[in-house]
């Protein structure tokens, strides 16, 4: 290994910083008060502290899912702390009374949050442990009837939207991680698009974890009405520690008729270091509904934690309805990924394409898992699965588990999987036209998922391929 | 363990007491008591196991198969009959099972090269009970696989052979496992034991079929144990033809050396539930593996193939191409894994699995897994799912042929390029035969 490697492998995770302002957090532990007290704390409305006492309570009948090629030490769910919030956070505050030192975090990230710097035509809400921080644009996009704010501030304005579509594709029922979201969830980002909108910027919601020892349980909610269109970017961080934090999210995403939702995630939550200590565990349920003639598109970029347990997933529920899921999943070191999707297919003519890369170091693991079933009314459903791992150095490993199940005869699905080595001949041609081994590999890796990153918006495709570039550092000698 | 299975391991517990009596070398007993308490403990595999979670066994496991062995009376079956019954050759040797017993007078091995021995189990339990032990159970393990240690506890017969090193057996060696109308009931246990040794030739063809309808469900529960020495070659081919009535599960494992290749074919068309279990292991550098099947099934038939290559050591290469065609309202299942070592640097290994669904009610499930653990390999999986292409559909009527013609070309074509691949020519062009009435006259099995 070259000295310029090396010492690139030992280059910190540069947003591994803590912020440090003053926060209520909660005691650690999990109980029916808990829940009770998170509830109180956000003043929530009655009716939603009984969805989650029953999520909660089914939560406990539950036990923690181990069908995984993961391996990781036992969670001790009553020593995690389930609500942080900086302290100068008040509800439903504008952004000019945001504590300076918070927006110096989001500066650093580079993420700007105050008005003069905001990225052209991104609206971003910016979560931090368990609260929204503050949320731009928004007066812009209330202008043309997209709601777009945190949670927390839904669930206010908004009860009855909350109502209709809250758990409506992920039920609190629906697994482990899900039901234990779905009873301590703090905050997330909420959107709405109404009929026939087309929702003029981006949106974003910017995910920090700060505090030690807290687990970070976000829900967002994505309903785009019939006709509407809107493209969403998620990207979280958290800085570094020595324990492993947890972090179970759960996204809900419904394109009624002739709706387009496309999601975006760069997902550089801290890794642990190269022995395995800290990082983030990563347990996330996402899934779409997708109506007549309409279309869920899941675009993700997975470069951090220590674990990653995510199936971003489309129940394509109506005729003429579309699925997607681009993902490049990277694991370096000691991180292990298992991730995938599922397209159910349901209604007639439905299609899903599922683009899957893989890419493995040091001594990661990396599997994709995915389903396609094509039930038996989905008459004339076609999917198309191709996954690709790319392993570098002989330590790491790559597997895929897929699952197809046809139930009728007029639907097409074609799955294909590849696992090879990093070409020795690519990087010995890139070198010998004066190229170093690290922009070989740089190269060699941008070619190998440039089919998803093109799926990415342009802000995020360059951020994507940094990232990429990090995380890959050193991992050839 | 449920109170239903409960009744069928009382009913099996009795049936294993009332065949200890049974002479036979004195490690027997224990390897078979052995194999009987896993049995117990493991019960039948439910959908709950991820290995059976496309295939119920709840019919096979609800009740108990006679044990004993089932006398089918005198010479009911005639040589003409066993010809008829299975796609064979003649000059092939041949060794004639009904019901799970063996039938001297239907069989013809005398031909062979003196030094290469091909005895029933019965008979080598009593002439080379050392090799026996040497070999027996040692690679079909009855860990986890609750129908490896079912057999392993009630195996009455099955065939030993013991390729030594260097000798070829130029004709296929022909196991012929017929069920006639007295098989309603019975559990049927064959055991298949290979010893090739370096630099040997073999050609197995084991054949599942049955005469009338025994108009009742039987069992057959196969297990063969394949030793492939250094530089040895191996083709084994299974042609499972059982009675739709009847349940069967097949179970092959197989361990090969450096230099060695293993060629397996899997025909199914019959039974009402199969399972089509090869395992093989590739442990020595440079060995090569080929597993190819075909299953054609219909009506309420269920087909369930498993394969799992394990690279084991450097520069091995693996072969697969699964075909299914299913009509009616049957339910495919292929589960394909391979496995790469740390140590198994160069590997190259590719899996394929079409299936052709010819009704809307066929389903198919289908799983082919890549788990690897070394980086300089090249391993590739394909499945597909679908129907006739309509274009070629169009095509061919645009030439003038009918409909029916057109699909029965275009069916008969998908399964012709997989069954292409059988090397003994008698057996290609007999199984060749049966695809080709199938779907040209609708023609059952």
């Amino acid at each position: 290994m070259s000295s310029s490697i090396e010492s690139l492998v030992n280059k910190e995770y540069q947003y591994g910083f803590v912020t440090d302002v003053e926060s209520d957090t909660i005691a650690p532990g999990l109980t029916e008060d808990t829940v009770r007290l998170i509830s109180s704390k956000k003043n929530e409305p009655e009716w939603l502290l009984e969805w989650r006492l029953k999520a909660f309570r089914r939560w406990q009948a539950m036990t923690e899912p181990h069908w995984s090629n993961l391996k990781y030490d036992p969670i001790d769910y009553q020593s995690q702390r389930y609500y942080s919030a900086p302290k100068s956070v008040t509800p439903l505050q504008s952004l000019d009374d945001v504590d300076p030192e918070l927006l110096k975090t989001y500066d650093k990230l580079g993420i700007s949050l105050s008005e003069q710097k905001f990225l052209a035509g991104v609206a971003v809400d910016a979560i931090f442990d368990s609260v929204s921080v503050g949320t731009t644009m928004k007066t812009e996009l209330a202008a043309h009837g997209v709601i777009f704010c945190s949670f927390s501030e839904a669930v206010h304005n908004h009860p009855e939207l909350i109502k209709k579509y809250l758990g409506s594709v992920v039920p609190y029922s629906d697994n482990f991680f899900a039901a234990l979201n779905s009873a301590v969830f703090s905050d997330g980002s909420f959107c709405y698009v109404p009929k026939g909108v087309r929702c003029p910027i981006e949106l974003s919601t910017y995910f920090r974890i700060n505090a030690a020892n807290t687990g970070q349980f976000e829900r967002t909610l994505i309903v785009a009405d019939e006709g509407a269109y809107v493209s969403y970017l998620e990207g979280c961080t958290a800085p570094k520690r020595d324990t492993h934090q947890l972090h179970a999210a759960v996204v809900e995403l419904v394109a009624l008729d002739n709706a387009t939702v496309k999601y975006s995630t760069v997902q550089n939550w801290y890794a642990g270091d190269k022995e395995g200590k800290g990082g983030i565990y990563n347990f996330v349920t996402k899934r779409g509904k997708a109506h007549t003639n309409s279309k869920i598109s899941w675009t993700q970029v997975e470069t951090g934690s220590a674990i990653t347990w995510k199936y971003p997933s489309v129940i394509l529920q109506g005729d003429n309805s579309t699925g997607e899921f681009y993902s490049v999943a990277v694991v370096n070191n000691m991180q292990q990924a298992d991730t995938g999707t599922k397209m159910i297919h349901i209604g007639k003519n439905s299609k899903s394409t599922i683009i899957s890369k893989g890419i493995s170091a040091g001594k990661g693991q990396n599997s994709y898992r995915g389903q396609v079933k094509m039930l038996p009314k989905a008459a004339g459903s076609r999917n198309y699965t191709q996954c690709d791992s790319m392993l570098i150095g002989n330590q790491c490993g790559a597997h895929t588990f897929p699952y197809i199940e046809v139930a009728n005869n007029t639907s097409t699905t074609e799955h294909e999987a590849s696992t090879s080595k990093i070409g020795e001949d690519q990087i010995f041609y890139c070198k010998q036209r004066g190229m170093n081994a690290e922009h070989a590999i740089s190269l060699i890796v941008s070619g190998f998922c440039r089919e998803v990153f093109k799926e990415l918006p342009m802000e995020f495709a360059l951020e994507a391929q940094q990232l990429l570039g990090i995380t890959l550092e050193g991992s050839v000698g | 363990m449920t109170s239903a299975t409960k009744a069928t391991s009382d009913g099996y517990e009795q049936a294993f007491s009332a065949l200890r009596s049974s002479g036979g070398p004195s490690w027997l007993p224990a390897l078979r008591r052995e194999a009987m308490d896993r049995f117990n403990a493991l019960g039948f595999p439910t959908t709950r196991n991820e290995d059976w979670h496309f295939t119920s066994v709840t019919p096979i496991a609800e009740r108990v198969f006679k044990i004993a062995p089932t006398r089918s009376g005198p010479a009911t079956l005639s040589p003409a009959d066993v010809a008829t019954a299975a796609i064979g050759d003649p000059d092939w040797h041949r060794l004639v099972f009904v019901n799970g017993r063996f039938e001297a007078s239907l069989s013809a091995f005398a031909g062979l090269p003196a030094e290469v021995r091909v005895t029933t189990l019965a008979d080598a339990l009593k002439e080379t009970p050392e090799f026996v032990a040497e070999h027996l159970g040692k690679l079909a393990k009855s860990e986890g696989q609750t129908f490896t240690a079912f057999n392993t506890a009630f195996a009455q017969d099955g065939v030993v052979i013991h390729v030594p090193g260097g000798e070829v057996v130029e004709a296929p060696v022909h196991i012929v496992h017929i069920a006639d109308v007295h098989a309603a009931g019975a559990g049927i246990h064959p055991r298949l034991l290979v010893v090739a040794e370096p630099l040997s030739q073999l050609t197995i063809v084991e054949s599942f079929v049955c005469t009338g309808s025994p108009g009742a469900a039987y069992l057959t529960n196969a297990v063969a144990e394949i030793e492939v020495g250094n530089g040895a070659r191996v083709n084994h081919y299974k042609i499972q033809r059982e009675s739709t009535d009847a349940y069967h599960v097949g179970t092959t494992q197989v361990r090969q050396g450096r230099d060695s290749m293993y060629h397996s074919f899997a025909y199914a068309s019959g039974a009402a539930i199969s399972r089509t279990n090869i395992y093989t292991q590739l442990a020595g550098e440079n060995a090569e593996t080929r597993l190819n099947g075909l299953y054609l099934i219909d009506g309420t038939q269920h087909a369930d193939h498993q394969t799992f290559v394990e690279h084991l050591a450097p520069a091995c290469a693996s072969r697969e191409l699964y075909k299914g065609i299913l009509d009616g309202s049957s339910h495919g299942v292929f589960n394909g894994k391979v496995y790469v070592d740390p140590i198994a640097q160069k590997t190259d290994g590719k899996q394929t699995n079409h299936a052709l669904l010819l009704s809307d009610q066929a389903r198919v499930d289908t799983k082919p897994q890549l788990e690897i653990f070394a980086d300089d390999v090249k391993c590739t999986h394909g499945a597909t799912v679908g129907r006739l292409d309509e274009a070629a559909l169009f095509y061919m009527k645009s030439r003038g042929l009918g409909a029916d013609g057109a699909r029965a070309l275009l069916t008969y074509a998908f399964a012709a390029e997989v069954l292409e691949t059988i090397e003994v020519d008698q057996l290609r062009e007999g199984l060749e035969a049966l695809a080709f009435a199938r779907f040209t006259h609708g023609e059952q099995r």
